[in-house]
């Protein structure tokens, strides 16, 4: 054992597994069948938002001109490219690098919280013209369906912003375990789920940005 | 690895409080969960004897009309949120289902535990609506009427929402645990059908639940800050949500019914001392349930103003769903043939399922109907159908399976007496309530009335008077179980005979299940072998 | 013309199983319960006897300890019980579907009427007329009535059980029930969707009359009836469903009882009080948000339109009389 590798700590199989191959393809599925109960809850809402437009496209089309299409170009952007650093970081861990490993991760945890303060500017314009939920709603339209709109413009995009929350928390956990050394090559499990995990973040993004902000 | 041979059982290694609290092991986390699903089972079954108690006479008794209105709401959320859903996969497939296949624990035995927890949580907001202004809206929470009344909606969609991701979490769990923690040998066909019913459960558990979870969410948003799909006054659509309450709460019956119709086999098959006829058969049909069951939702909604084509679609995906459960029937009976037929108490939990759940069927196949669905559709024939399938199915088969691993589970024997005799009651008792609310729904007697007209009294009366030959049943059997852990003798490692895994351990078993890990050669129910 | 109705009862009329039949289409969608149910009945018996059958033969005794069969299975059983199943919910399926399609086409010469659902009671218009009824729907014998159904808060739900009719009543759009009465009567209206306190006692009845007595109650019974005030009150504190939160004996209820009220003076949601005198009745009964007991939901639906003049009068004078 060189003296790299023994400050590394030592990733232990949990008793119930006979080997390592065995507990990573288990962790795997498991993430993979969670990522597909995550998809259906989303996937409720995008119902939801589809009912509406069928319902009623007009007020959809003005409601559209109320979201700033730049800042949600520019939050794809963020987001797009955090996908592509968290690939890095993942195949950095594959590869023993561990340096390289925490500056991506913080670079992905960066672009996230960029996000996020896009998506702050965002809120409070909405706030200051009264586009709110319909308890709320103050603001000024010709349909009388737009509180509706706004309605699920908040649910969809606040549940996925907490989502993109939770990712920055799991991130930070990463960077602490990566700190302790515990990634190499033979176990990178936890970097590789909250890959996955990320990318779905991602994803619901790709499919709410065109929904809400380029309808018309 | 050699260990000591006297360790002891999981039950008492290691020992105190804390090692259960904290505990990964997925048997104590079975018995934990088993204890919190017959407590609630015993809330919602309370709820229900003082419900009935008030519909013993047409005009007020005990109750306002807004206390029984929350009553019922108690008693379904309760029963369905807290007991049944979690019932047999959570409690009685946490504990089995690992052994059946002979591993050490579930796939993730801190999400496990975490699930168990989540429950609890779950359940704390659920008693907190009760004694906050329980709400009063049904267990189905329609809107806009949930959206509008003024009692404690929102604690109880909190709890069956946080509820249902300890469904969707244990469902995770055993899908992972199915796929890759069997033993050496065990390819899928080796399996028990309990592991394959539990299967099939998961799978909905992990694709319906969510959608269940965002319904509630969109509801408890609807009545803090508006979301405004659900409100007719600002041009929502009441009736969307119950689209997605049923999307989820369809399959959910399924959830309620596959685990129930697994432990039907392994009863079947083991106080016949016979294999299975048509293995795969049953397998592929849990699998074909679980797979329809999400396209049959609407035919909840014949009469709530859905497009005539829709309701079409609907029914005849209903009749699809029913044919692979007819067929399960049919080859539960046919095993009973030329096998040798031990009469013990789980296997007459075995004969009231099939007498019971054969009438629940029929009455669904009537529902299925559009025309006759849409006159029974509210009445006291559907609350009669589905109790017929969900007690007279999943809580016969939970009772019977209880009965079925209790001596794995603690180690101990009950009496077979006194088994039978409390079977007898709640057989006897299970008829006289809703038997008669068949001729009650059928003559046209509404659902959820907290007052009926006078000419109803006699069948209400008597539907009644079942509750308590009902209840009676189920007292005999608390006292004989609790007795049976103090004075029962001890259990043998597999006192019915049974082919599968869990009876290669002993009663109960060790901490990590099996101190050789069990090699599979043959089928689960291969009787031919030892018997020749 | 407030002669004491009285409703067909649903327990005492018809068969076993169903209420007797009124409808057009009764006699088909009872048909097909009875087909399935004896398809039901020759299955039930035949699964209990066999199981019967196999539970005496084939007991565990010293002489069948272990199983004497080992078949595995027999595809052309599973075949058969899987087939013979499938084609009975075919035809099942082919009736109910009939039906339902027939029980959703009116027929274009049908008469309509409005009905509008609120907590807790029915109200029906017949447009044409003007006419309002609370309560009470009026149709003519044999011929076809479409209903066009709204609801003014929660979902209910209209079910006939004579007719073998139901549809939802909603808040947002409007849905349609039709039905032709075959023969005259008066029948029993259920609310069959759950909404709250009062669910149980939203009820209403259908009177089916000829054609002659139904064109004289559209037309002649505008006259207002010579009874005595307090006794046309007490007729229509049913009638009108006040029953359903007010009582008469003192118990709180949805709303405040009506026993003792007359002439008292009450306190309001807010801190004031008023006197209950016929001006605060006719208010309340027109405009119920307007000043609400203390204590008590504004929950009460407006009866302005519905009541006419002599009508009103015969309400505040049966309150007196409590």
């Amino acid at each position: 054992m060189s003296k790299q590798k023994e400050s590394l700590v030592q990733h232990h199989v949990a008793h119930h597994f006979d080997t390592a191959e065995q507990e990573f393809s288990t962790a795997k599925l498991g993430m993979w069948v969670f990522l597909v109960q995550e998809l259906l809850f989303f996937g409720a809402l995008f119902v939801a938002f589809f009912v509406f437009k069928y319902l009623y496209p007009e007020m959809y089309v003005e409601a559209h001109h109320h979201l700033s299409w730049k800042m949600g170009a520019l939050n794809t952007i963020f987001l797009i490219t955090s996908s592509f650093t968290m690939v890095m970081g993942v195949r950095s861990a594959q590869t023993n690098q561990r340096r390289a490993t925490k500056n991506y991760l913080f670079a992905t945890m960066l672009l996230a919280c960029s996000f996020l303060v896009v998506k702050y500017f965002e809120y409070a314009a909405k706030f200051h013209h009264g586009l709110l939920p319909p308890h709320f709603f103050f603001g000024e339209g010709v349909h009388q369906t737009l509180p509706i709109f706004f309605g699920l413009y908040f649910v969809m995009t606040g549940l996925h912003g907490i989502h993109v929350l939770i990712g920055i928390g799991l991130i930070a956990w990463l960077m602490y375990r990566n700190s302790r050394g515990e990634f190499n090559s033979e176990f990178y499990t936890p970097v590789e789920m909250v890959g996955l995990y990320w990318h779905f973040v991602d994803l619901v993004w790709i499919f709410l940005f065109p929904l809400f902000y380029l309808v018309g | 690895m050699a260990h000591a041979v006297n360790e002891g059982s999981y039950l008492t290694n290691p020992k105190g409080w804390k090692s259960w609290l904290l505990t990964l092991d997925h048997k104590r986390i079975g018995i934990m969960y088993l204890l919190f699903i017959v407590i609630s089972f015993a809330l919602g079954g309370f709820f229900a004897l003082a419900l009935r108690l008030e519909l013993l006479s047409p005009a007020k008794i005990i109750f306002t009309a807004k206390q029984y209105n929350q009553l019922f709401t108690l008693h379904g959320a309760i029963m369905v949120f807290l007991f049944i859903v979690p019932s047999i996969p959570a409690s009685l497939g946490n504990f089995v289902m690992p052994l059946m296949l002979g591993a050490k624990d579930v796939a993730f035995p801190r999400l496990n535990l975490a699930s168990f927890y989540i429950y609890v949580f779950g359940a704390i907001f659920c008693v907190y609506s009760m004694i906050s202004g329980a709400a009063d809206t049904g267990w189905t929470f329609y809107t806009p009427y949930s959206t509008t009344t003024n009692t404690s909606v929102i604690s109880m969609t909190l709890g069956a929402f946080i509820l249902g991701f300890s469904s969707i979490l244990t469902g995770v769990n055993f899908i992972a645990t199915i796929h890759k923690m069997r033993a050496k040998g065990m390819n899928w066909f080796r399996m028990p059908l309990f592991v394959w019913a539990l299967y099939a459960t998961a799978i909905i558990q992990v694709l319906a639940t969510p959608v269940l979870a965002i319904t509630l969410l969109l509801l408890i948003l609807e009545r803090t800050i508006g979301v405004g799909i659900f409100d007719p006054t600002i041009g929502g659509d009441p009736v969307l949500f119950q689209h997605f309450f049923w999307f989820y709460s369809h399959p959910a019956v399924y959830i309620m019914i596959l685990p129930a119709m697994g432990i039907m086999s392994e009863l079947v098959t083991t106080f016949c001392r016979k294999n299975i006829f048509g293995y795969k058969t049953i397998a592929y049909s849990s699998i074909a349930i679980a797979i329809i069951s999400f396209l049959v939702w609407g035919h909840h909604l014949f009469v709530s103003g859905q497009s005539d084509n829709a309701a079409t679609i609907f029914s005849i995906l209903t009749f699809l769903v029913g044919i692979p459960s007819a067929i399960k029937v049919f080859n539960w009976l046919s095993t009973m043939y030329g096998g040798s037929i031990n009469l013990k108490t789980p296997f007459l939990y075995f004969l009231s399922f099939m007498v019971l759940f054969c009438v629940g069927g029929f009455t669904g196949i009537m529902l299925g109907a559009l025309s006759l669905d849409v006159y029974f559709h509210g009445t006291y024939f559907v609350v009669a159908h589905f109790h017929y399938v969900m007690m007279g199915g999943t809580v016969m088969a939970f009772i019977g399976g209880l009965h079925y691993w209790w001596p794995k589970m603690f180690g101990k024997m009950y009496s077979e007496f006194w088994g039978a005799v409390a079977c007898f009651f709640i057989f006897v008792g299970f008829n006289m309530v809703f038997f008669t609310q068949f001729i009650l729904g059928a003559k046209g007697m509404p659902r959820r009335y907290f007052n009926y007209l006078d000419q109803f009294q006699p069948l209400h009366a008597f539907s009644t008077m079942g509750t308590w030959v009902l209840g009676l049943g189920f007292l005999i059997m608390a006292f004989y179980l609790i007795d049976s852990l103090i004075n029962g003798p001890p259990a043998p490692a597999n006192p019915w005979g049974g082919m599968t895994l869990e009876w290669h351990t002993q009663s109960p078993p060790v901490t990590h299940n099996f101190d050789v890990a069990p090699v599979v050669d043959h089928d689960p129910y291969d009787y031919r072998r030892i018997d020749g | 013309m407030a002669k004491e109705v009285v409703v067909e009862s649903l327990m005492k009329s018809g068969s076993f199983w169903f209420p007797e039949g009124a409808n057009s289409i009764t006699n088909s969608v009872d048909g097909l319960f009875y087909f399935i149910l004896i398809g039901s009945i020759i299955l039930f018996v035949g699964i209990c006897s066999t199981m019967a059958y196999f539970l005496y033969k084939y007991r565990r005794t010293e002489a069948n300890p272990v199983a004497t069969s080992h078949i595995t299975h027999s595809t052309t059983l599973e075949l058969l019980w899987t087939i013979i199943p499938l084609i009975l919910c075919v035809i099942i399926f082919w009736w109910g579907y009939k039906d339902f399609l027939s029980m959703g086409t009116p027929p274009g010469s049908a008469l309509e009427i409005r009905v509008i659902g609120k907590k807790w009671l029915w109200q029906f218009e017949y447009p044409k007329e003007g006419v309002k009824t609370l309560g009470e729907l009026v149709v003519p014998v044999n011929r076809p009535i479409r209903l066009v159904m709204g609801s003014e808060d929660v979902l209910h739900s209209f079910f006939l059980p004579n007719f073998r009719i139901k549809r939802d009543v909603l808040p947002n759009r409007y849905t349609r029930l039709w039905f032709q009465a075959e023969r005259m009567g008066n029948f029993q209206i259920f609310c069959t969707e759950y909404c709250g306190d009062g669910h149980s006692a939203m009820l209403a009845t259908l009177r089916v009359v000829s054609e002659a007595e139904y064109q004289e109650w559209l037309h002649g019974g505008s006259g207002d009836s010579d009874e005595p005030l307090p006794e046309l009150g007490k007729k229509l504190y049913t009638k009108n469903a006040c029953n359903t939160c007010h009582s008469i004996d003192g118990s709180p209820s949805v709303g405040p009882t009506w026993k003792g009220m007359y002439g008292h003076k009450v306190s309001l949601d807010g801190g004031a009080s008023v006197d209950v005198d016929d001006a605060y009745i006719k208010e309340s009964i027109e405009n119920p948000k307007a000043k609400i007991v203390k204590g008590f939901q504004p929950v009460m639906p407006t009866y302005a339109g519905v009541l006419r003049e002599r009508e009103m009068l015969a309400i505040i004078e049966y309150m007196k009389s409590l």
